[in-house]
């Protein structure tokens, strides 16, 4: 959410058009509240805040430079091969992070397991790449990815909070929800930490959203 | 009943447009239907009029689960008594169960009817009377040690998630109550599995009998321990422990009665959740792999929360399939699929929830290929009727 905030002051190279580029994904075009995608690993790695967060930011980081990199090579790319090209380029990417986060965060490397070299497979990256990055210059693109992965990671953090708040009473592994409270009977609610529960909050995201902006509720 | 009629007309003009309370509206128009029928006529030509609405038929249903209810209540103080090894007389055991199950029934109508008077509100439709019969099945479905507060965030959650979103009474997947139920069960397993059924919070110089035991006979089974399987006829009669309104199957076979006879409860669904059930009973009979499928079909009957789910939880009439056939498939799979879960999955040891739950889901499709069936039928006899003309 913060990211493109602190874009908008630099100015010059955000026109209206480009702001637009960022901002819609967070708002009325999310990739996963209104287009639907990505849910799977929004069910797989938010049960705690953390695992969230380094998500966001890993999608962040693979999708804003696999965007550019596609966008600077869109006029060598043959068409027929784009595909395999867009896979390449986003799998090195995702090596690079996975072997930063190894190094770097090996805890939460290991809570992420798979769903980092998942990414790959992440539909909204293909999905920029294909319908964006292939037609427009590397700036525009750069925004793009960096805008829809936030779209991502805003819903991700989201869903994190609230699963681990509720799940566990902790924030980012500290406890939140004070001892007093568990004294007089509260418990943690072991639903949130299950997978089902991760669709009920997106759901729930969702309805919220909708309700919010009712243009979106026509859409389907 | 003057005294009534007199108030609300009296405070009518409050709640009416421009009045003080016209956002509470909705919820002065449920307490005035509930109270009194409502004075609105037929104002152009009269149509066939039965006084069968929604209203007086989720009150047939509260007053077939009465029977449950008062056992379910002298059942609590009775295992507790027994529990402690204290002989008191009945109207004791009454008393106490009464004391520790109306808390629950006040907070689940409480919770479930403050979101529904909510949600009332924003949208601007009538308050419908389904939670009067969810409001009271939440609390015969849990064990009554279950804490208040539980209860109460279940409930919001049930009739929220399990019938607002969708849009009210009567367009819900699931059965609200049961939703609540598996609430519970996944996010508080320890409330509602284990050694929960007997109140037996001791006073000073209580305490609890030489080879006291609270498991439910199913946790029984399951852990292969026929020997201490109560009685056939303490089974049948509910004397065992388990959630507040399920043990006994007399009060509830009472029940089936009086929505048999009133036409609120679909005698189909009962009859082949029976059948569904027995039939699996005795396919495990031929198998025969272990001690517990070796008992005899209809333990399964009177067990846990068969009755009770079969007649119900099963028949309600907006999550159940609708079609007649379907009714059939609907009920068998449901007798089926709860006996798989008991005697197959060691860590259910009860299935009536996860099987009516399931074929909540399914109840859409299985009426979509009914109809489809039919309506090929009668093309077939259409098509063979032209031939036989020309």
């Amino acid at each position: 959410m913060s990211e493109p905030n602190k874009n908008n002051k630099k100015e010059a190279m955000f026109s209206p058009k480009n702001q637009k580029l960022l901002s819609n994904p967070l708002g009325k075009d999310n990739p996963i509240t209104v287009q639907v995608l990505g849910i799977c690993s929004v069910l797989a790695i938010t049960v705690q805040l953390r695992t969230s967060l380094v998500m966001a930011i890993s999608v962040v980081a693979v999708m804003g430079l696999a965007n550019v990199i596609i966008s600077i090579l869109r006029k060598t790319i043959p068409p027929r091969i784009r595909i395999i090209v867009q896979l390449t380029v986003i799998a090195s990417l995702v090596i690079l992070v996975d072997q930063l986060l190894k190094a770097y965060v090996y805890d939460v490397s290991r809570q992420l397991s798979v769903f980092v070299g998942l990414i790959i497979t992440n539909c909204i990256i293909m999905g920029r790449l294909e319908a964006f990055a292939l037609n427009n210059k590397p700036w525009p693109s750069f925004l793009d990815g960096v805008g829809n992965a936030a779209g991502y990671g805003s819903v991700l953090l989201m869903v994190g909070f609230f699963r681990e708040l509720l799940g566990s009473g902790t924030l980012m592994g500290y406890q939140v929800i004070p001892n007093f409270l568990y004294d007089l009977g509260y418990e943690n609610n072991g639903f949130m930490i299950l997978p089902p529960m991760a669709l009920i909050t997106v759901g729930i995201i969702i309805w919220v959203h909708r309700y919010r902006d009712r243009n979106l509720v026509d859409i389907s | 009943m003057k005294a009534i009629h007199k108030l609300i007309e009296k405070t009518r003009p409050h709640f009416e447009k421009g009045g003080r309370f016209e956002k509470l509206h909705r919820t002065f128009e449920a307490f005035d239907t509930f109270l009194a029928v409502k004075g609105d006529v037929t104002k152009k030509g009269s149509h066939i009029r039965d006084a069968m609405e929604m209203k007086r038929t989720m009150f047939h249903v509260v007053i077939a689960m009465i029977p449950v209810l008062l056992f379910g209540m002298w059942n609590v103080g009775y295992q507790h008594y027994a529990a402690i090894g204290l002989e008191v007389d009945l109207l004791d055991q009454f008393v106490f169960g009464l004391l520790k199950v109306l808390p629950l029934i006040v907070v689940s109508y409480a919770s479930g009817l403050v979101v529904e008077f909510i949600f009332a509100s924003i949208r601007d439709h009538e308050v419908n009377e389904g939670f009067l019969v969810s409001g009271l099945l939440i609390p015969l479905i849990i064990p009554v040690t279950t804490p208040l507060w539980m209860v109460a965030v279940a409930t919001v959650f049930a009739v929220i998630i399990g019938k607002e979103v969708f849009g009210g009474t009567g367009m819900n997947v699931l059965n609200p109550a049961l939703l609540a139920r598996a609430f519970l069960f996944f996010a508080y397993p320890s409330y509602l599995s284990g050694e929960v059924w007997i109140y037996t919070e001791l006073q000073q110089g209580q305490q609890l009998v030489d080879g006291f035991s609270g498991a439910t006979p199913l946790a029984v089974l399951s852990t292969g321990d026929i020997q201490n399987l109560p009685s056939v006829l303490e089974m049948f009669l509910g004397t065992i422990p388990g959630s507040i309104g399920e043990t006994s199957t007399v009060a509830v076979l009472l029940g089936a009665l009086v929505l048999i006879a009133t036409g609120v409860g679909s005698l189909r669904i009962m009859i082949s959740v029976v059948v569904g059930g027995l039939f699996t009973g005795f396919l495990f009979n031929l198998f025969a792999a272990n001690p517990y499928m070796e008992i005899p079909p209809y333990y399964h009957l009177i067990m846990g929360g068969f009755a009770f789910g079969a007649v119900y939880m099963a028949t309600d009439p907006v999550t159940a399939s609708q079609t007649g056939t379907g009714k059939y498939i609907f009920g068998f799979m449901i007798g089926a699929i709860t006996l798989l879960i008991r005697v197959l999955n060691p860590a259910y040891p009860e299935g009536m929830m996860l099987a009516i739950l399931l074929m909540n889901v399914f109840a859409p499709l299985i009426d979509h290929y009914v109809v489809q069936a039919h309506i090929k039928k009668r093309l077939k006899r259409l098509k063979h009727a032209r031939v036989e003309v020309t």
